[in-house]
């Protein structure tokens, strides 16, 4: 692991891999250290900032001698995502792939991500583990409204909307669960280094 | 209670934010010149966190239903209560039933009104932060809305007659440290940086300060895989052109950081207003 500063009161982690950066992040929640304000995962690395008054050579230090746990919670259950698979651009993704609409959705739910990180908007989580073959670019022109409970693909991720918000994903479905509640805590269902697999409901 | 006549340019609730949720993609928000706001708190005898109105450019007018201790700080709107003149980075008292009325500031952008008793509009994640980015919190303020005013009793004496204005120059230099991604950069570019006059892009917001001026050329291509962002990062985007990341920037971000202000210039960063020019140094 190698450790940079980000400006005088953060540090960046430089992560061998996203599971690496997992269990840094894992073992900063398991037993945070003093002066840490926020731990921010991304995808090789793990952001520390600190209050501003910290002596962050010495908070380097105590990063590099940490413990790391063997796995990042990964062998917890998978939250399962009950999806109706109707989305506007399931034949656009069809026709991009060359794929039928059952084999995208078949490929989409087969798999079992990982939620690499978050950003975008609160509780939007950009997961890993999506099937190659649905490597798809962003839509050339987003929408304006997403709806929330999206569930799309781009790139190399798959994500669900947590609330309305503008966006480029292409979408395969949507979800009733709710992902985001700012009355529950923590307010986001997904959280880094989570597992997750999509489980199709019939449409009605 | 404050009833809003009107808001002016933009006028949000503002404490410290949400920190310490990052992670779950939540901007930290909160006062984007965070010395002025705490000073205003500590003018009236407020916790320093306590919630008040963040004007932009001034402009607003508040109808006071209740009497109250205010203090206005950072940019120095010219301040009038019922019509008379009152200095800015001083307590000053507000009769029931007053109009409050703000000017266009002369320099600075963001000003701070600190009520005796703080703004106890609902939280939300506990902060009564209005986030533009996320959506997050309180809505701008718009004509016709009421903010509660929260209890006095219990509360520090008002001590303080007049605290000292911050000094707001014509073209400020930001002090910078290099990196964590510098090594994106040309030595041309860092030298760029360092040594040109930025302006100011009307485009900017809470959630960053958009500069132009000479782009910024990258020294490698391919993709940063994205992580997580400060407050004062200057990152930048294909444009080659900085944004400088204020309260309410995004917590992850793809593009690289080619450098963070230092903390005690973040405040100063707030302030910048379209067109104003400045420079950066190491």
């Amino acid at each position: 692991m190698k450790v940079v500063r980000a400006g005088d009161a953060a540090l960046l982690v430089e992560a061998a891999d996203l599971a690496t950066a997992h269990r840094l992040n894992a073992a900063l929640r398991d037993e945070p250290l003093p002066g840490v304000v926020d731990v921010v995962p991304g995808e090789r690395t793990v952001l520390v900032v600190a209050e501003p008054a910290a002596d962050l050579g010495r908070l380097a230090e105590r990063l590099t001698r940490l413990r790391l746990p063997d796995d990042a919670g990964g062998d917890a259950e998978p939250v399962e995502i009950p999806v109706t698979y109707d989305g506007a651009d399931l034949d656009e993704v069809a026709d991009l792939t060359g794929l039928s609409r059952g084999e995208v959705v078949r490929r989409h739910r087969a798999a079992t991500y990982t939620v690499a990180y978050l950003g975008f908007s609160p509780g939007f989580g950009y997961l890993t583990g999506l099937d190659p073959a649905l490597r798809v670019a962003r839509r050339a022109s987003p929408r304006t409204s997403v709806p929330a409970g999206s569930v799309a693909i781009a790139d190399r991720y798959a994500a669900v909307y947590p609330s309305a918000s503008p966006g480029g994903w292409r979408l395969l479905g949507r979800s009733e669960l709710r992902l985001w509640d700012v009355t529950r805590d923590p307010p986001s269902l997904l959280r880094p280094g989570m597992r997750v697999r999509f489980v199709p409901r019939e449409s009605p | 209670m404050i009833e809003v006549v009107r808001p002016g340019p933009l006028a949000t609730v503002q404490d410290l934010g949400r920190p310490g949720r990052a992670h779950l993609g939540v901007p930290c928000s909160g006062a984007a010149d965070g010395r002025a706001f705490r000073l205003a708190n500590r003018l009236v005898g407020n916790p320093e966190g306590a919630a008040a109105v963040e004007l932009t450019l001034g402009g607003a007018a508040l109808r006071f239903h209740r009497h109250a201790w205010i203090a206005v700080t950072g940019a120095p709107a010219p301040l009038r209560i019922n019509g008379s003149a009152q200095g800015t980075h001083a307590p000053a008292h507000v009769p029931d039933g007053a109009l409050v009325e703000f000017g266009t500031p002369p320099s600075g952008l963001r000003s701070y009104l600190a009520v005796r008793g703080g703004v106890v509009v609902e939280e939300v994640l506990g902060s009564r932060s209005c986030d533009l980015l996320s959506g997050l919190g309180p809505a701008p303020l718009s004509p016709g809305d009421r903010l509660p005013v929260g209890p006095t009793k219990g509360l520090d004496d008002i001590t303080v007659d007049v605290a000292p204005a911050p000094h707001m120059p014509e073209t400020p230099v930001l002090h910078i440290r290099p990196g964590p991604r510098d090594d994106w950069f040309t030595d041309e570019a860092m030298a760029t940086l360092t040594s040109t006059l930025y302006e100011v892009s009307p485009e900017s917001n809470r959630v960053g300060v958009r500069l132009e001026g000479p782009p910024l050329v990258r020294a490698r291509d391919g993709e940063l895989g994205s992580e997580g962002m400060v407050t004062g990062a200057l990152q930048v985007p294909p444009s080659g052109l900085p944004i400088i990341f204020l309260a309410d920037h995004p917590t992850t971000g793809g593009y690289p950081v080619v450098a963070v202000l230092a903390s005690s210039a973040i405040a100063d960063a707030a302030q910048l207003r379209p067109g104003q020019r400045l420079r950066f140094r190491v």
